[in-house]
Order: structure tokens, then C-alpha cells, then sequence
């Protein structure tokens, strides 16, 4: 889109209007009559040759200890730099080339114009010297601060403004420099699913607030069928805290709305990013019942075009024992793999659609089978992922 | 000499009756950088003198058609340009108008600490409705620029140039100049853009590899598997390039958008004076005028032997004056093309008003190579003692190129970096980085014609302090992508790390080290750095040094100002996460300056 914009205004008509010409009437610099232009000079871009808009190839002057070590050009040999204060009237064109003085731009009141810089007076040469052929001597070796770096004021400012006011401004400064705090709400899936003739929705949502190591985390999720009770429901309070660059520990607790009876766990788990990609959470819970259950989820983005995105997803539900009450079996209880391809209209906003396989097993799938519900099942999803 | 005033009647009169650099200036633009400029002349209204008066306030600003808040020094982006003579000295009284505090900073000044405008560091801030007199003298010359050092006012347009005239003649003859100031504008708040990243990393990058893109077979998508798996493991985007990009960002040169088009003016045959200043707050550039060779005759303010070239490219705060010599009756585009290619600022140099010339379309989107990320020294050992970290260039033999066992390959080995604080928020240790000042910069390995690198600067002063630095100060560059974290070494200033401490008139070497796979342009105040790039006796001088992905640079410094001073990343959110230290330098008194 860009590109497109900025080609179209290469191509639109500006309309003509007088320009004004100020030029030569600079403070400094004086009018410049190009009248010889050599290529060397040009090289320089002191001139420009006319019909000659690539400058003409490296002359002499302009071998760089880089080319020649390239075997572009030779160097002869140079001398260690010696000043060498070089006299007006001294001003060649390879003087000039180099930069050191100016030929013919000079402006008429000042002859000594390009000689002026203080400390001037350069060896042409002086830069010639290859990296590291003998002048570079190795670096010195990392140390402390001498003593003297310790010595007078600890603060500076505070001679001149006075600690009372210094001190709050570097608290302040010390504030502004990396303590910044972030929230964000992500309703990571808001859906509907349909199969076995039975309309259904869901949600998985997370709130955090904080610093990147430290976050106070807030998580819900859900599910249950249109007209029907809800199945699921479960918030989570948990306070995460960074134990590698990409890894989150999380603790605190989590509490089941649904289904009956309702349960309050201590929750202890991961959230990061695992190699390759790969969204991981995967948490342990302790219900107040003693009960020991655990759940891993991992999630990966694959970037089909900017905008599209493809979302496999696997969720593992296991548990300790089992919790006949809950429809619960020991073991692998669940599994669950969706598929889910968005568009990210923005990437705070995309509509999905998606399909998803549960599947219970072992003592969990013959506690469904006895309440007369399918062990697994596939449903088609539509619903929309939305953060801010 | 420093004088604390309240924004009361006796000064706004004072001020009024001075009238020297008014303060509400009139127009969208100044003078200097409205289109069709014809150059800088004296008779246009830049400010300059003794006794320069200015007021940051809010403002609206226009672009694209859209207009936005904006905090602003005397109404407009960029700000009115401040002219100086090197020998005068000058008071700058800045008024705050804001509701939170301001202040300015001098970018690249060599002045007493306590003017070097940073809250927290050399002064308190200027609370609102306050007035703080800056008086200093002026004791350089070149192309400088100035901006807010409190909070993000920078990123929302509180930022201006400034050029110095020398004391004597001009080593460099021009005939016209011109003051390019290139810049990023965004219509979202820059808290919000912060947000943002910490939210999702990578929110501002729509350039990312794409399964449609590689099948398509379009280049910039192409990458070997091996490649791609490496870094998919590292949880690493090898086209996260800028955080943030031309998603968001309008740039601007001279306050102009693309559509804008700044003009400026000059006649066929003029040797044209470019003084191009980034004052881009996240922003790095990749500088062309297709048709037309600029050379390079200053950096950073500092006269370079002139090195002709057909692109270079400009980090953040950095300057550099090149002399281009268009011939032609013709107009020529000037390119500011953003370095991750997501957008360009545009403008036009032209005989007349109104002539435009062809905008090139944006290029491909650079990859980053292993090399960006710090592996460098592992595949190019052997060209020039990348390995070997003990010394500098090619002095080394390179005889441990072929055996890198004692360099591990563990992307974040402690080893590798014992000073590092390696916490959570450091995601990488570069595990061989070299010295990249002979590379042009991401994305420039290859565009076919010459590039600018660091090694082609060359001090037309000699350096003067010829003594060989006594130790090495190293500073690593880390951060966490993923977290959107910035520290050095591990630290981020809201840590209250040690301070960087020299002894007064110390010669140092400073190694920054770049563990991380952005580019980060670092800045020392109160000082010029000698970047060691082979020149010896003549190394550049230069306030900010862009340290490339995976890259090392070695800089030498004299200590010489005493005070404590600011030294930092200057991508703004970079700073602004923790990528900063003070550095104090002492004793305070006795001894020569």
C-alpha cells in the first residue's frame, strides 16, 4: 500500500510556481565558479563533469587503506603522522582533493580560508595507515575507575541546585528509565461451536497488569451449551513472575463457578514461549478437596499472509485420581486440538473461524458414556480474538 | 549565571521588549523549513544572537490531512533554527508552557554539565510555568540539533536544529545550504506506542515472513531451512528491524510528509550543502538522491575528509553535512527511506517550485543474518581476528579462527559476557561479535552502488589527546525482544546501577558490545568520542555511535568534562525501558580543562 502511495505521488503533476533564487547569500561560504573541473576534483565532489553523474573511478588519491588491502590500489608506505603545518600557498590539488584546503572556492576576503580549522595542520597521510599494521596497539585491558573518579561530589547537580531539588528529579529519573507498567485484555478466544446438533460457545480471556517481570495475571474460561447449564467456568488470580527470558512463573489460585459442586484450587504453573514459536501454559492445581489435576495448553501462530493467521492449538487435561463427581478420570483425561484461522482485520481484532476435536479417555470417557454423552466429539467454530 | 525565573509579568515583558526571537512564532513551519526554501539566508528569521528566547507548549500538528496533538518548541515541527558563532557565548531562556515538565538538551554541545539539560542528571527539570536560562559558551561548530530529555516529548515534535558558524573560514565551501531534518511522526500517543510493544512484540512489524510470501518465491521471504529453523528456535524474527516502523509512523523531513513534499531550492552548478540531522525518535534512515553523489564532508558536527558516496545511512541523533552539486536543470528526490524499508520520507531538491522528480518505490525488506546476531566472529573469523577480542582489527593472528571451542556457540552463555546481569531480561549473549565499522549497515550490504561505513570517516582534525587509553571500560548492549526490555549490561537504569565513574582528563577505551539483533545508536553527552576505526591520529569524532546488530565498536575518550552526564541508547523507548547509565566524571575541581 505504501509503496503504491508513494510511486502514485512520484507521478502527480505539482503545479509550477516562481521560485525564489537566495542563493549566494549564505553568511559563510562565498560563490563557487566551477570553472575547472578535473575528475579528481569532481571525485571529490568539489565539481560535477557534466554528462557524468557516476564520478569518475577512484583516482589515486582516494585509496583507502581498506582498497589497498584489497589489493584495489597500492600505498606507498607512510609515514607516523608529523604535524607539518602546510603553508597557504602550498594548496595542490591533491591538497585540496584530501580535503585539507580548498582550491578556487575560496572566498576572495579570506586566503587563508580552509587553513582556519584549528589544529590543521594534518599529514595528508595521517589516515593512511592500515588498520591495525603496526600503529594499533592492542587495547588495554578492562580495569576499575582510578581513585580520583571517586573523589568530590557524588552528585554534581547538587553544587549547583542543591540536593533538595535534585533528589526528586532523580528519583524521577530513575522512575522514568525502565519502570513502566503495562496492561493488556485479551479475550483470545470468543466462539461458537456447532456439531451433534447442539449449539455451543466458549471463552478464554486474560488480563495482565505490570512490569515485564513482575505481572499480576487474571484468567477466565468457560464453555456450555446454548439453552443449557453451563459446563465450565473457572477465573484465576495469579502473580507471575519471570524465571528465564521467555518463561513466566505463575501462582496464586483458581476458582470454578461451574460445573456443581464448585471447587477453589491453589494453581502453580508456566506461561511463555517455548523454541520454535510455541505459546505454552501449562499449570498444576490443588483442589480444596485434595484433589491433584493438571492442564497444558500450547498454541502456535502460523503467518499464512500478514493478516491471515492459522492457530493449531493442543490442550492436555490430566489428572491425580479420580473425581467421580466431576466426571473426572486418573490419567490423561482430555485432549483437545483446534484449528483456528483468523484474519487480523486489525491485530487487535480478527474473526476466526475453526474446528475442534475433544476426545475424553479412560475412566473419563465411561463416566461420559454413562451419563449418555459422546467420549468425543468435532465442532466447527466461528468467533472473533480481540485485545487491547 | 544560572538564573531560575518564574513565568511572571517582568519576564514576559522583558521578553517583549527584547524582542529578539519572538516567541509565538507564526506559520505552521519556520522559515527554514517551509517547502520551496530557497536556503538558509540571513534575512530569513532563524533565531540567533546572544539572548534567544524559547517556549515549548502544546500544539496541534498536521500531516497527511490529519492532525494530532503535539508538544512543540515555539509552535512548530521541527523547531525554529538556532544559529550560533563559535567564540559568542549565548543564553537560551526556555519558558515551559506544559502541564508536566520539560526541558532541552543539546545535542552534541560541549558545554558545562549543568546545562546539558537532563532532569534527574544535570538539572531539575523546568517545572511548568517556569523559566530556566541556559548560558554557555560556544565553543564548536558544525550541524547540532537539540530535544526534550523528560519523558516522550520527543517523539511528539520537541525537537530543532542548530548550526554553528566556525570562528574562521569554512574548511567546507558551499554555496547554498540546506537544513534536512528527518523525523517520525505518529498520530498514537508514544506511552501508547510503548504499550503496545509491551503488549505484543513485533505490533508494529507487517513485514514478517510469511508462508504465502515464500511460496511465492518473493525474495524477501527466502531463507534456508536451516536458517529458518535456527532462528524459529531462538524465538527470534530475523525481520524485526525497527519496533517501530511506518505502520505508524509518517516521517517527516523538515515537518513534511511524503504528500508534503519539501522543496528545497538551488541553482544548476551550485555546490549545495546538506545538513541532514536525525531527529527521529525510533527511527534509522538510509539517506540517497538517486542521480545525484553526495560527499560526506561532516559528522556529527565534525568535519570528515570528504568521502564521496551514493547512500548512506543515519541513526538516530546522528548528523552528517554532505555536499551534493546537481548540474542539471532537473529536480532530484531525496530519499529518507526507513532502514526496515516499511516507509520513506520524501523530499525534492529542484531548480524551481513545483518540479518533482521519480520517487523510487521502497526496496526489499532486509533480512538479518546470523551475523546480526552476534555470530559474526564464528563464519568471518578469519578475514580479521573477529574472534579475538584482545585486540583491535587485524593485529591478531587468526589462528583460533578454525577452532572456536573456547567460544561457545550457546546463544546466551554467560561466558561470553561475564559482567552481564544475565536475568530474564537479557534474552541473548552475542557468541562472537565483531567489529562491524567497516559494514554500511542492515539492509545496505548489497544495493549496488557506495555506501558510507564507518571506516570511510576520517577526522580532518588530528585527534589532539594522542595518549594511548590506559584501560577498557566494555558496556554490553542487551535487552529482551520478546518482553520489549533494554538495559545495559543486564541493568536497566530504574535499578540504580553503578554509575559509568572516569577520573577527570582519564584516556578510556569504551568497547560497546551489541548483544542484541537491533541496531542501537548510543550517545554520550558532555564528550566526543574517537571512533577507532583504523585512522589513527585522525579517528571521527562522534556524540552518538550506531552499533550494529551483533556488532562491537571500540571508542576512545577523553574524560575532560567534568560533571555527570547522561549516556544512553537513543532509539527513545530504548532509553525510556532502561538503556542508560550516568556517567560521572571527576574530580570537580583543579586541574587543567
Amino acid at each position: 500500500m505504501t509503496r503504491l502511495l508513494i510511486a502514485l505521488l512520484a507521478t502527480t503533476a505539482a503545479t509550477p510556481a516562481l521560485a525564489q533564487h537566495g542563493g549566494h547569500a549564505q553568511p559563510a561560504p562565498a560563490p563557487t565558479p566551477a570553472t575547472t573541473c578535473t575528475p579528481e576534483h569532481a571525485a571529490m565532489g568539489h565539481c560535477t563533469i557534466p554528462a557524468a553523474p557516476a564520478p569518475a573511478p577512484a583516482p589515486a588519491s582516494t585509496c583507502t587503506a581498506e582498497h589497498a588491502a584489497m589489493g584495489h590500489c597500492t600505498m606507498s608506505p607512510t609515514p607516523a603522522p608529523t604535524p607539518a603545518p602546510a603553508p597557504p600557498s602550498t594548496c595542490t590539488a591533491e591538497h585540496a582533493a584530501m580535503g585539507h584546503c580548498t582550491m578556487e572556492q575560496q572566498p576572495a576576503t579570506d586566503p587563508h580560508a580552509g587553513h582556519a580549522m584549528p589544529g590543521q595542520e594534518a599529514d595528508p597521510h595521517a589516515g593512511h595507515q592500515m588498520p591495525g599494521d603496526q600503529a594499533a596497539p592492542p587495547a588495554p585491558p578492562v580495569g576499575p575507575p582510578p581513585p580520583g573518579a571517586f573523589s568530590g561530589p557524588e552528585h554534581a547537580a547538587d553544587t549547583v541546585f542543591g540536593a533538595g531539588q535534585m533528589d526528586p528529579a532523580r528519583r524521577e529519573l530513575i522512575r522514568m528509565h525502565g519502570r513502566m507498567a503495562t496492561s493488556r485484555l485479551r479475550a483470545e478466544r470468543l466462539e461458537v461451536g456447532f456439531g451433534d446438533g447442539e449449539e455451543s460457545y466458549a471463552w478464554e480471556a486474560d488480563f495482565f497488569y505490570g512490569e515485564p517481570l513482575d505481572r499480576v495475571w487474571l484468567k477466565t474460561e468457560g464453555e456450555g451449551a446454548f439453552g443449557g447449564e453451563l459446563e465450565h467456568g473457572e477465573i484465576q488470580a495469579l502473580w507471575g513472575h519471570a524465571i528465564s527470558p521467555f518463561f513466566d512463573l505463575q501462582a496464586g489460585l483458581r476458582y470454578d463457578f461451574a460445573p456443581d459442586p464448585e471447587r477453589a484450587h491453589l494453581a502453580l504453573g508456566i506461561q511463555g514461549l517455548a523454541p520454535y514459536w510455541i505459546e505454552v501454559d501449562a499449570a498444576a492445581f490443588l483442589s480444596d478437596e485434595g484433589e491433584l489435576t493438571a492442564r497444558i495448553e500450547a498454541e502456535h501462530d502460523l503467518r499464512i499472509t500478514q493478516r491471515l493467521i492459522l492457530q493449531p492449538l493442543v490442550e492436555v487435561e490430566l489428572s491425580a485420581q479420580d473425581i467421580p463427581e466431576l466426571g473426572i478420570g486418573a490419567g490423561l483425561s482430555t485432549t483437545e486440538a483446534g484449528l483456528r484461522l483468523r484474519y487480523e482485520i486489525a491485530p487487535e481484532f480478527a474473526p476466526y473461524v475453526g474446528v475442534e476435536w475433544e476426545q475424553a479417555y479412560g475412566r473419563t470417557a465411561s463416566f461420559r458414556e454413562a451419563a449418555g454423552e459422546d467420549a468425543g466429539g468435532v465442532r466447527f467454530l466461528a468467533g472473533v480474538r480481540i485485545w487491547f | 549565571m544560572i538564573d531560575r525565573l518564574a513565568l511572571d509579568r517582568r519576564s514576559v515583558l522583558r521578553g517583549a521588549a527584547t524582542g529578539a526571537a519572538g516567541l509565538a512564532f507564526s506559520g505552521l513551519f519556520p522559515a527554514w523549513a517551509q517547502t520551496g526554501s530557497p536556503g538558509i539566508r540571513p534575512q530569513m528569521q532563524t533565531l540567533s544572537g546572544t539572548d534567544i528566547r524559547l517556549a515549548v507548549g502544546y500544539s496541534n500538528f498536521r500531516v497527511g490531512g490529519r492532525s494530532g496533538h503535539a508538544v512543540t518548541i515555539n509552535g512548530t515541527i521541527p523547531a525554529p533554527l538556532i544559529r550560533l558563532r563559535e567564540g559568542q557565548d549565548v543564553r537560551i531562556a526556555v519558558t515551559n508552557t506544559l502541564e508536566e515538565d520539560t526541558s532541552i538538551h543539546w545535542h552534541g554541545l560541549i558545554l558545562p554539565f549543568q546545562m546539558d539539560g537532563v532532569p534527574g542528571v544535570s538539572f531539575p527539570g523546568i517545572r511548568p510555568g517556569e523559566t530556566f536560562v541556559y548560558e554557555f559558551p560556544v565553543r564548536q561548530s558544525g550541524t547540532y540539533w537539540f530535544h526534550s530529555h523528560s519523558g516522550l516529548q520527543e517523539q511528539q515534535g520537541h525537537y530543532g536544529p542548530m548550526i554553528i558558524d566556525p570562528a574562521g573560514a569554512d574548511p567546507v565551501a558551499y554555496d547554498r545550504e540546506h537544513v534536512i531534518v528527518l523525523s517520525d511522526w505518529s498520530f498514537l500517543h508514544p506511552h501508547q506506542i510503548m504499550h503496545k510493544l509491551r503488549q505484543e512484540a513485533g505490533y508494529f512489524n507487517r513485514q514478517r515472513m510469511t508462508l504465502a510470501g515464500r511460496l511465492s518465491g518473493d525474495p524477501e521471504h527466502q531463507m534456508s531451512a536451516e536458517d529458518r529453523r535456527m532462528w524459529a528456535e531462538m524465538r527470534m524474527d530475523p525481520t524485526d528491524i525497527l519496533d517501530v516502523n511506518g505502520t505508524t509512523y509518517t516521517y517527516l523531513i523538515n515537518g513534511h510528509g511524503p504528500q508534503e513534499n519539501w522543496t528545497g531550492l538551488f541553482r544548476p552548478g551550485e555546490r549545495v550543502r546538506l545538513r541532514i540531522i536525525n531527529a527521529g525518535a525510533m527511527s534509522i534512515f538510509n539517506i540517497r538522491i538517486p542521480g545525484l553523489p553526495m560527499t560526506v564532508v561532516s559528522a556529527d558536527g565534525q568535519d570528515v575528509r570528504p568521502v564521496t558516496v551514493d547512500e548512506f545511512q543515519i541513526s538516530a541523533a546522528e548528523t552528517y553535512d554532505v555536499i551534493v552539486t546537481p548540474t542539471e536543470d532537473r529536480a532530484y528526490t531525496f530519499v529518507a527511506e526507513a532502514m526496515d524499508r516499511s516507509g520513506m520520507g520524501r523530499a525534492t531538491l529542484a531548480p524551481r517550485l513545483g518540479m518533482t522528480a521519480a520517487v523510487p518505490p521502497l526496496r526489499d525488506r532486509p533480512i538479518l543474518t546470523m551475523r546480526d546476531m552476534g555470530m559474526g566472529g564464528m563464519d568471518h573469523g578469519a578475514h580479521g581476528g573477529g574472534m579475538d577480542h584482545s585486540a583491535h582489527g587485524g593485529s591478531a593472528p587468526a589462528a583460533s579462527a578454525d577452532e572456536p571451542a573456547p567460544m561457545s556457540h550457546d546463544m546466551r552463555d554467560p561466558r561470553n559476557a561475564p559482567q552481564v546481569d544475565l536475568n530474564p531480561g537479557v534474552d541473548m549473549i552475542a557468541p562472537a561479535p565483531v567489529d562491524r565499522t567497516g559494514d554500511p549497515g542492515v539492509g545496505l550490504d548489497d544495493v549496488g552502488h557506495r555506501v558510507l561505513t564507518y571506516r570511510d570517516l576520517v577526522s580532518l582534525r588530528p585527534n589532539t589527546d594522542r595518549r594511548q587509553p590506559t584501560r577498557t571500560v566494555e558496556v554490553h548492549l542487551t535487552g529482551n525482544m520478546e518482553r520489549f526490555m533494554w538495559s545495559f549490561d543486564g541493568v536497566r537504569l530504574s535499578e540504580n546501577p553503578e554509575p559509568l565513574r572516569f577520573e577527570r582528563n582519564e584516556r578510556v577505551r569504551m568497547r560497546l558490545i551489541n548483544d542484541t539483533m537491533m541496531a542501537h545508536p548510543i550517545h554520550i553527552h558532555g564528550h566526543f568520542w574517537e571512533l577507532v576505526n583504523g585512522h589513527s591520529g585522525n579517528q571521527p569524532f562522534k556524540h552518538t555511535v550506531n552499533v550494529q546488530p551483533g556488532g562491537t565498536v571500540d571508542l576512545d575518550l577523553t574524560a575532560d568534562a567534568p560533571g555527570d552526564w547522561a549516556f544512553h541508547c537513543h532509539l527513545l523507548l530504548h532509553m525510556h525501558a532502561g538503556m542508560m547509565r550516568v556517567v560521572k566524571v571527576r574530580p570537580m575541581d583543579g586541574g587543567a580543562a
